[in-house]
């Protein structure tokens, strides 16, 4: 999680622009905005909703206050656009696993992208893109990051409202674990036996897989220096085939660095 | 010479990003298409070696409105291939959720995508700093809420639940907390029901293009989780001969895949066409609150499907109440699966219509290949083909308005492009 540089402050008569931009995503982490129903209206009092295509057709020029970009830069044009984006915005948040680790279709970054364009497409040919899926921060400086498949829109709306009282917003780094202790949610790992990636994800959606009888399966990335080695081993030792570990780190923010390198290792020790 | 040109780079409210250009020179269509350059992310292909408990989960990130709907036509094709039987209390939660997503999308789309167009506002936060209009905002807000909660509770949260999944749910909900939401619900189907009287009372154009209306048909209910695909030209078949009669085609001057009937071309799938072929198995106020509108059904007027769209709200609220009130606890929650080989295939009513997959699985229960038809893939080119018999009317209006029009046509689908997506052959357009 990097710092924030720069800090928006309120001023007095003209509101605070928020701009919410998409590149390859499914719109859920934008659509967490429409979904906060209780608070859009007071958002939409307190800022200027300057720029977002989903919801409005009205579009104002930037330079903006604040701006939340979903999706993972995923073709040729999304690199100049988003360095267009960076500069227009003032604090620039990258929202849901797409944005902050590639997404799901990263898993094209394991493979050939000319071979999945011919699985999926009747004329290859038409077809333009990039040989990896990745996230913002590898074209850009990122101010913040929200993790999550989709993001919390209570997460959100708590980053969204600091930076309007000026205050630097945070999210936990620390494990989802904490949450389930703190919900006392027992372990699925030590009570019944389920692969759960809970001791090396970082917290932010209040556990909600354990809380259903299943295990995480990591959607919002890794926390802050996770011992994935030893949660995989573990893993295989409670019977979980090498191969599902493998898919299990290679999910949603599979391509974040502790999850890829551990999906990798353990991929290694398969073949 | 005349040329009129229609050239909307990037459009609003609608999920996804798409284009629509048109050029008319002396009163003639020169050029038509819906351009759609929403990034590809090959779920057909990266699904491949995946397990199929993966499915559901995966499959639902392919649309962060409607990944209901994905986890029940994936696990309900993979249940197919394992033999896997749901009991009927499962089957129940399963029609519960799905009315949950029926409620959230439908809102969304009704009050704050598709407002606007007809009360002349750029957007529903426009709508909501008008003092007259905000208590219609608002009231939609919260009946968009009602069924977000639902789903939440059924689901583990609003957007990618994670307690659905292949044989049932991780989870399923307790009566107590069922029934906690019941009143919120009851002043849901209240408000549903004006939503229906206040739809009616909008401006639509004259347009009643000769349509194939496709849509699943069950005997004892309106379509969500099963039934026979059948249509208003006399096609009644079982989900699995949908790939025989509907076919990916891959247009050349076209940027899009259309998928198309084999015999009828272009089709419409999604509220509309449910409606217009299921009436006789509208719940009874929901039947009610069509009849008052004054509105004849069957319609193919796409601009109606807002109203339609209303009744399934109301349709959605009611069975929810019935649901909840008849509810048992499925125990167990889940039906277990193991691994064998196989292929199956199932359809389920999106609240964009229907959502075809089919999977082949291997004895690991390892993902060998599979397809996915979203509904919007299969309405693309019934847009495309509305287009072309709208924009004739729309000549004399002025170019602004002629635009707005036609942007409303498009609108009409409540278009999910990134569902779309997979299937189109992408173009680049220049925002």
């Amino acid at each position: 999680m990097k710092a924030p540089k720069r800090k928006i402050k309120p001023e007095k008569r003209t509101k605070p622009k928020l701009a919410v931009i998409k590149f390859t995503s499914c719109d859920g982490c934008q659509l967490s905005l429409l979904d906060a129903e209780d608070a859009l209206l007071d958002v939409a009092d307190a800022v200027e909703i300057a720029y977002f295509v989903e919801a409005r057709d009205r579009r104002l020029p930037g330079p903006y206050d604040v701006t939340l970009v979903e999706g993972s830069i995923s073709m040729p044009e999304h690199i100049e656009q988003i360095q267009e984006i960076r500069e227009q915005s003032k604090f620039l948040i990258a929202i849901g696993a797409c944005a902050t680790a590639g997404g799901i279709q990263a898993l094209r970054n394991w493979r050939n992208v000319d071979d999945f364009v011919r699985m999926v497409y009747a004329h290859p040919e038409y077809i333009d893109t990039l040989e990896t899926s990745t996230p913002i921060s590898e074209y850009v400086q990122v101010d913040f990051e929200l993790r999550g498949c989709p993001i919390n829109k209570h997460q959100l709306l708590d980053v969204v409202t600091s930076l309007l009282i000026g205050k630097q917003p945070r999210t936990p780094t620390y494990s989802v674990c904490m949450e389930c202790k703190r919900r006392g949610t027992p372990c699925v790992m030590v009570s019944k036996g389920v692969p759960c990636l809970g001791p090396v994800t970082q917290a932010g959606c209040n556990a909600i897989c354990p809380s259903v009888n299943r295990g995480c399966f990591g959607c919002y990335g890794p926390m802050e220096a996770p011992n994935t080695e030893s949660l995989g081993q573990h893993l295989l030792d409670i019977g979980a085939a090498p191969g599902e570990v493998v898919r299990l780190f290679r999910n949603f923010s599979g391509y974040a660095e502790d999850f890829r390198l551990a999906s990798d290792a353990f991929e290694e020790m398969m073949a | 010479m005349t040329t009129l040109r229609i050239d909307v780079p990037y459009m609003a409210r609608v999920e996804g990003e798409g284009a629509l250009n048109i050029i008319v020179e002396d009163g003639e269509i020169k050029h038509l298409e819906l351009n759609i350059f929403e990034p590809p992310r090959f779920f057909e292909a990266f699904l491949r070696g995946r397990h199929f408990m993966e499915a559901p989960d995966i499959t639902a990130r392919i649309c962060g409105i409607c990944p209901v709907a994905y986890q029940m036509s994936s696990s309900h094709a993979i249940e197919k291939i394992l033999g896997v039987q749901i009991s009927p209390e499962i089957r129940a939660l399963r029609r519960l959720l799905y009315c949950a997503e029926w409620i959230e999308s439908h809102a969304l789309h009704i009050y704050l995508l598709h407002a606007p167009d007809f009360l002349g506002y750029e957007s529903a936060i426009s709508m909501a700093a008008d003092p007259a209009l905000r208590p219609a905002v608002e009231m939609g807000l919260r009946m968009k809420k009602i069924g977000n909660d639902l789903l939440a509770l059924i689901g583990g949260r609003e957007i990618h639940p994670l307690s659905p999944t292949v044989g049932g749910f991780y989870r399923a909900p307790t009566r107590k907390e069922l029934l906690a939401l019941k009143p919120e619900l009851e002043w849901g189907l209240e408000a549903s029901i004006k939503t229906v009287a206040w739809t009616a009372t909008l401006d639509f154009p004259d347009f009643e293009p000769d349509y194939e209306l496709v849509s699943l048909r069950h005997p004892d209910e309106y379509p969500m989780n099963e039934g026979r695909v059948v249509s208003n030209l006399g096609l009644d078949i079982p989900m699995e001969a949908f790939e025989e009669h509907f076919i990916d085609d891959h247009v050349p001057h076209s940027n899009a895949v259309h998928v198309y009937h084999r015999d009828h071309g272009s089709y419409l799938t999604g509220p509309l066409a449910r409606l217009n072929l299921n009436l006789d198995k509208l719940t009874p106020l929901a039947k009610q609150a069509l009849e008052e509108t004054g509105h004849q059904f069957p319609s193919r007027n796409p601009f109606k499907s807002i109203v339609a769209r209303a009744v399934e709200v109301v349709l959605a609220y009611e069975e929810a109440l019935r649901i909840i009130d008849a509810y048992v606890r499925p125990e167990p929650s889940r039906i277990e699966a193991e691994p064998r080989a196989g292929w199956g295939c199932h359809i389920t009513e999106a609240p964009r219509g229907m959502l075809y997959h089919r999977y082949e699985l291997d004895d690991q229960g390892l993902i060998l290949s599979c397809r996915i038809d979203a509904p919007t893939a299969q309405n693309l080119k019934r847009m495309e083909d509305d287009l072309w018999a709208f924009v004739p009317q729309v000549l004399a209006l002025p170019h602004d308005e002629a635009t707005l029009r036609c942007e409303q046509l498009v609108r009409n689908y409540d278009p999910c492009i990134s569902c779309a997506t997979h299937f189109l052959k992408l173009n680049v357009v220049e925002k």
